[in-house]
């Protein structure tokens, strides 16, 4: 049966689907610790070459740590980093052929836009001629061309972001890392900014490591994402698959918002489970198989904008379908949030506000039926 | 990782730290010593201290030193730390960049000179010079000290809590008794005790303004000193350094010991939650 | 000197007032009159009288003759001191030790401040106690430590005798050498200090940038790590620099005969010769070679806290 694609397809690149594809980085079985803290677990993970990789977790989940152990300032306390093929075990920082982009930037504040620039190359003892052309180049391509004789402290937020990066990229690195590089951005800029780096790696065909806690921002710009939590990566996929198909609790309460309702499995069949809620008495009859026996707990985790509304009661009984009570409206101006009861626990549910005016608003208090369809939300065990 | 001691910095700090002590070590060890010859070791004996009791001239002038400094130290802290909140807290006046130059010119003026100039204030005022003129003296420069450091901690401070004070109905200097000052005191205290050991220390300011029957510590080891060293000398020395090393290391203590307390507190009222 | 009050002149009460009045009227008449004082007496002649000066102002005698006395000034002692070349000697000697010992503080102040700055951070506050500690110790005391360890049956050469380096012991007590030694040793703290202020302010991430774009650690040194700790470096230079060129106790106690400088040249002619009008003018010339200095020490303060700011 072919898979129906889930989310969108940017481009027929799916290099992780090829079991012949070669990895461009490959961390094996690495683990790092600090101490007694163990930052990164025991950890496996392939990325391939022209691949925009994102590693999405909180703080202290060991994203950073993965990233600084690839350029080189971490060093693994078990397992080993390859890259290209190469182990990069005993390879110091300055002779890795990636580059970063700092967090802070770290902009060095006693030379210009374009000495900052031009750093890199003169490291590699390139021709002066050939080091202006490149500047001049990266200048171009990050629209930095009337500030090249700017120091750091002369320019805004979002110009320092663009010298860090056109730094990071002089050297034409075979992996760009990037350490939460738009943390300090303001939000308009920084969705601005997303999709110039989407762009900026098509066009330079440079492999991509983003690291980020904003997971709006890593589904914008990735291929794939890696969800880690505490040292460990819970799930590895497309952004549409992590945010429709995620495979644990951890990964659907992370990303976006969800109802995890509690429910018991009532019947399995070849055609799908039935389940039971727990609280609220209603059921579900979902498509998707699940390895939990009869009687056992579940999770049932359903997206709000998959809810549908309807004014009035259901009849009872009917799959997917439960009686509500209007508990609170967000207004957010492009949707609306809805906080409904179902006795004791509650459920969300988002409308698109598609119109300018409506007949018959829902409103507080009013009694409501939420459906749904049964292969909108996804069963989970843990 | 990349902070960890290299060897290179820990030969640079065990050289450079043993350069700052070793002469000090040397000279507290020796004054232990039996013999009269300062740099050869005879033996460990006490006498030495035992004869500082009997000369009179030297506890004389170790009680007008004390005197100087004690007093001095006062005057020079509630003016360094007024001066301090002008230059922090007034803003702009009429001759602000003059007021500023006269705080912190001082802390680099050759001693020769500070003392020349007040010698010659106080001949040209017909003041007799003795005990008062030495203390006045001292307390301008130490005061100038007494600025920095204060400022230092009140460049640090909020000045919301102050904002709020007033809005809560507290006049100004009532805010400051109640609120600035508590906050600040640290460091009125730090200047205090650096106000007070500049007094002890100094020789060449107190030989300008000094008359006859005002003879400091210093100026006495001073003119012992020239005659060459001494197992006593370096007793007194001792004495001296050890006041100093305890009274720093105490105030240390206790203000690490605050800060303890306040972190300890701070993680109590946290956790309550 | 935050200026947190920004620029418009504040409405002051009558206690913001006397809180301006207080320290500024000391100052004025502690400070800045003496100046003047010195000054005029640098125009006077010597006297035997008490005071060892005329003229002397006495107002109650009336107009004429405080213009009698104005006619008597004369800038005769600043002529003085161009004619004996002891004067100007010993102002370009003061400046060249000064100036040398600047330079070996910054030589051995530097490796302890990097160190200091490299530490984990829990030692750093200790360090930090660590140096500035002999600065709360008597200056003259750790002046005359140096006297039993240079002069001639010192430890210093005892050690070196005693280890066969030498075969008779090094004359260094009574020299220039030593005076270095004193002023390095004495104004190291000043030095360290600022220095380390700027080296720990330091961002590490630009040295792991630095490293990142290919750069190994010792270049990062001098293209990341000097370059950015040149202000402190400056400032620790000034306060070394401008103490030492007037200082006295460390040519008087550790320098020779022949150690010129102009601290000790003023304290001669002050109590040995008594000669209060020359040791004011020399007084006046050395503030103002010590004014360049100043003011740009204080123009540096300036713009390093208007750039933190």
């Amino acid at each position: 049966m072919a898979k129906k694609p889930i989310g969108p397809v940017r481009r027929s690149f799916a290099p992780w689907d090829d079991p012949e594809a070669v990895p461009f980085i490959e961390f094996k079985n690495v683990t790092k610790r600090f101490g007694d803290f163990t930052a990164v677990d025991n950890l496996s993970l392939k990325i391939y070459e022209r691949e925009f990789f994102a590693l999405l977790g909180g703080s202290g989940c060991g994203k950073t740590t993965m990233m600084r152990m690839l350029a080189g300032f971490e060093t693994p306390t078990e397992g080993e980093i390859f890259l290209d093929g190469q182990s990069l075990a005993g390879v110091p920082p300055y002779r890795r052929p990636v580059n970063m982009m700092f967090q802070s930037y770290a902009l060095f504040p006693h030379m210009n836009v374009e000495a900052n620039i031009a750093f890199g190359l003169k490291q590699d003892n390139m021709p002066k001629d050939q080091i202006a052309d490149r500047v001049a180049e990266m200048l171009r391509m990050t629209k930095l061309e009337t500030f090249a004789k700017r120091k750091p402290h002369q320019l805004s937020g979002g110009q320092r972001q663009r010298v860090a990066l056109a730094r990071s990229l002089a050297k034409r690195p075979k992996v760009l890392l990037l350490d939460e590089p738009l943390g300090a951005l303001d939000r308009k800029l920084r969705e601005e900014t997303q999709f110039e780096l989407m762009n900026l790696q098509e066009e330079l065909k440079v492999t991509f490591l983003i690291v980020t806690h904003d997971q709006e921002e890593a589904m914008t710009v990735a291929d794939r994402i890696a969800v880690m939590n505490s040292g460990k990566i819970v799930q590895v996929a497309t952004p549409g698959e992590i945010y429709e198909s995620p495979n644990s609790l951890f990964v659907a309460d992370f990303i976006g918002d969800v109802n995890l309702i509690e429910a018991k499995v009532q019947e399995r069949s070849a055609t799908g489970t039935r389940l039971k809620a727990v609280h609220g008495d209603y059921v579900i009859d979902s498509g998707q198989e699940t390895d939990a026996s009869v009687g056992d707990t579940v999770w049932y985790a359903i997206r709000p904008e998959k809810v549908r509304m309807s004014v009035g009661e259901a009849t009872a009984g009917t799959p997917n379908t439960a009686n509500a009570l209007v508990w609170d409206i967000a207004y957010l101006g492009d949707m609306s949030i809805f906080h409904n009861k179902i006795g004791d626990t509650s459920m969300r549910s988002t409308v698109a506000n598609v119109a300018r005016t409506v007949e018959q608003p829902i409103s507080w208090d009013d009694k409501v039926t939420l459906s749904w369809d049964g292969d909108a939300g996804v069963i989970l065990t843990g | 990782m990349r902070s960890g001691p290299t060897w290179f910095n820990v030969t640079s700090l065990v050289l450079g730290f043993s350069f700052l002590y070793l002469p000090i070590v040397l000279l507290v060890v020796f004054s232990f010593n039996e013999s009269r010859l300062v740099t050869v070791w005879g033996g460990f004996s006490t006498k030495w201290y035992a004869e500082l009791l009997h000369n009179q001239q030297l506890l004389d002038a170790f009680w007008v030193t004390l005197r100087v400094a004690f007093m001095s130290a006062t005057l020079a802290t509630v003016f360094g730390t007024m001066a301090a909140l002008v230059l922090v807290r007034s803003g702009r006046f009429v001759g602000r960049s003059l007021f500023s130059g006269m705080v912190f010119a001082p802390l680099v003026m050759p001693e020769v000179i500070l003392g020349l100039s007040l010698l010659l204030l106080f001949v040209a005022m017909d003041q007799t010079r003795g005990f008062w003129t030495v203390m006045l003296a001292h307390t301008t420069f130490a005061m100038c000290y007494v600025a920095v450091v204060v400022q230092s901690r009140l460049v640090g401070f909020d000045k919301s809590i102050e904002e709020a004070a007033e809005d809560l109905g507290c006049p100004p200097a009532r805010t400051f008794f109640q609120i600035t000052l508590p906050i600040i005191f640290p460091g009125v205290i730090a200047g205090w005790m650096l106000a007070f050991t500049l007094s002890l220390d100094d020789l060449v300011i107190a030989s300008f303004t000094t008359g006859p029957g005002a003879t400091t510590l210093p100026m006495k080891i001073y003119s012992q000193v020239r005659l060459g060293v001494t197992p006593e000398i370096n007793a007194v020395c001792t004495i001296l350094v050890g006041f100093v090393t305890i009274g720093v290391i105490a105030a240390s203590l206790v203000t690490k010991r605050q800060q303890a307390q306040r972190e300890r507190d701070e993680r109590a009222a946290f956790g309550a939650h | 000197m935050a200026s947190a009050s920004g620029n418009s002149i504040p409405k002051r009460s009558l206690g913001g007032w006397a809180l301006i009045a207080v320290p500024y009227f000391w100052l004025f008449l502690f400070f800045l009159a003496p100046f003047f004082i010195v000054f005029k007496i640098s125009l006077s002649q010597v006297a035997i009288a008490i005071p060892p000066y005329f003229p002397t102002f006495d107002l109650g005698l009336g107009l004429d003759n405080l213009i009698e006395d104005l006619k008597e000034f004369s800038v005769e002692n600043y002529l003085f001191l161009t004619e004996d070349d002891l004067y100007w000697k010993s102002y370009l000697s003061s400046v060249m030790i000064a100036g040398i010992s600047t330079f070996i503080t910054l030589l051995v102040g530097y490796p302890i401040a990097y160190g200091m700055a490299r530490t984990p951070k829990k030692w750093r506050p200790t360090l930090l106690m660590l140096v500035i500690l002999p600065f709360w110790t008597s200056f003259l005391i750790r002046v005359y430590a140096w006297i039993g360890i240079l002069k001639n049956e010192g430890l210093l050469n005892q050690l070196l005798l005693a280890l066969g380096v030498i075969d008779e012991p090094l004359v260094i007590l009574n020299t220039n050498i030593a005076v270095y030694i004193g002023i390095v040793y004495s104004y190291l703290p000043f030095l360290v200090l600022p220095l380390y202020a700027s080296l720990e302010k330091l961002d590490e991430t630009l040295l792991e940038a630095a490293e990142d774009l290919g750069c190994p650690p010792w270049l990062a040194f001098w293209k990341i790590t000097l370059p950015l700790s040149i202000p402190g470096m400056i400032a620790g230079c000034f306060l070394v620099f401008i103490p030492a060129v007037g200082e006295f106790v460390i040519p008087d106690l550790l320098g020779g005969s022949d150690t010129l400088m102009i601290g000790k040249t003023l304290w001669v002619e002050f109590f040995n010769n008594r000669d209060w009008p020359v040791s004011s003018a020399v007084a006046v010339i050395l503030l103002l070679i010590l004014v360049i200095p100043i003011v740009l020490f204080q123009n540096q303060q300036q713009k390093m806290s208007e750039r933190d700011g």
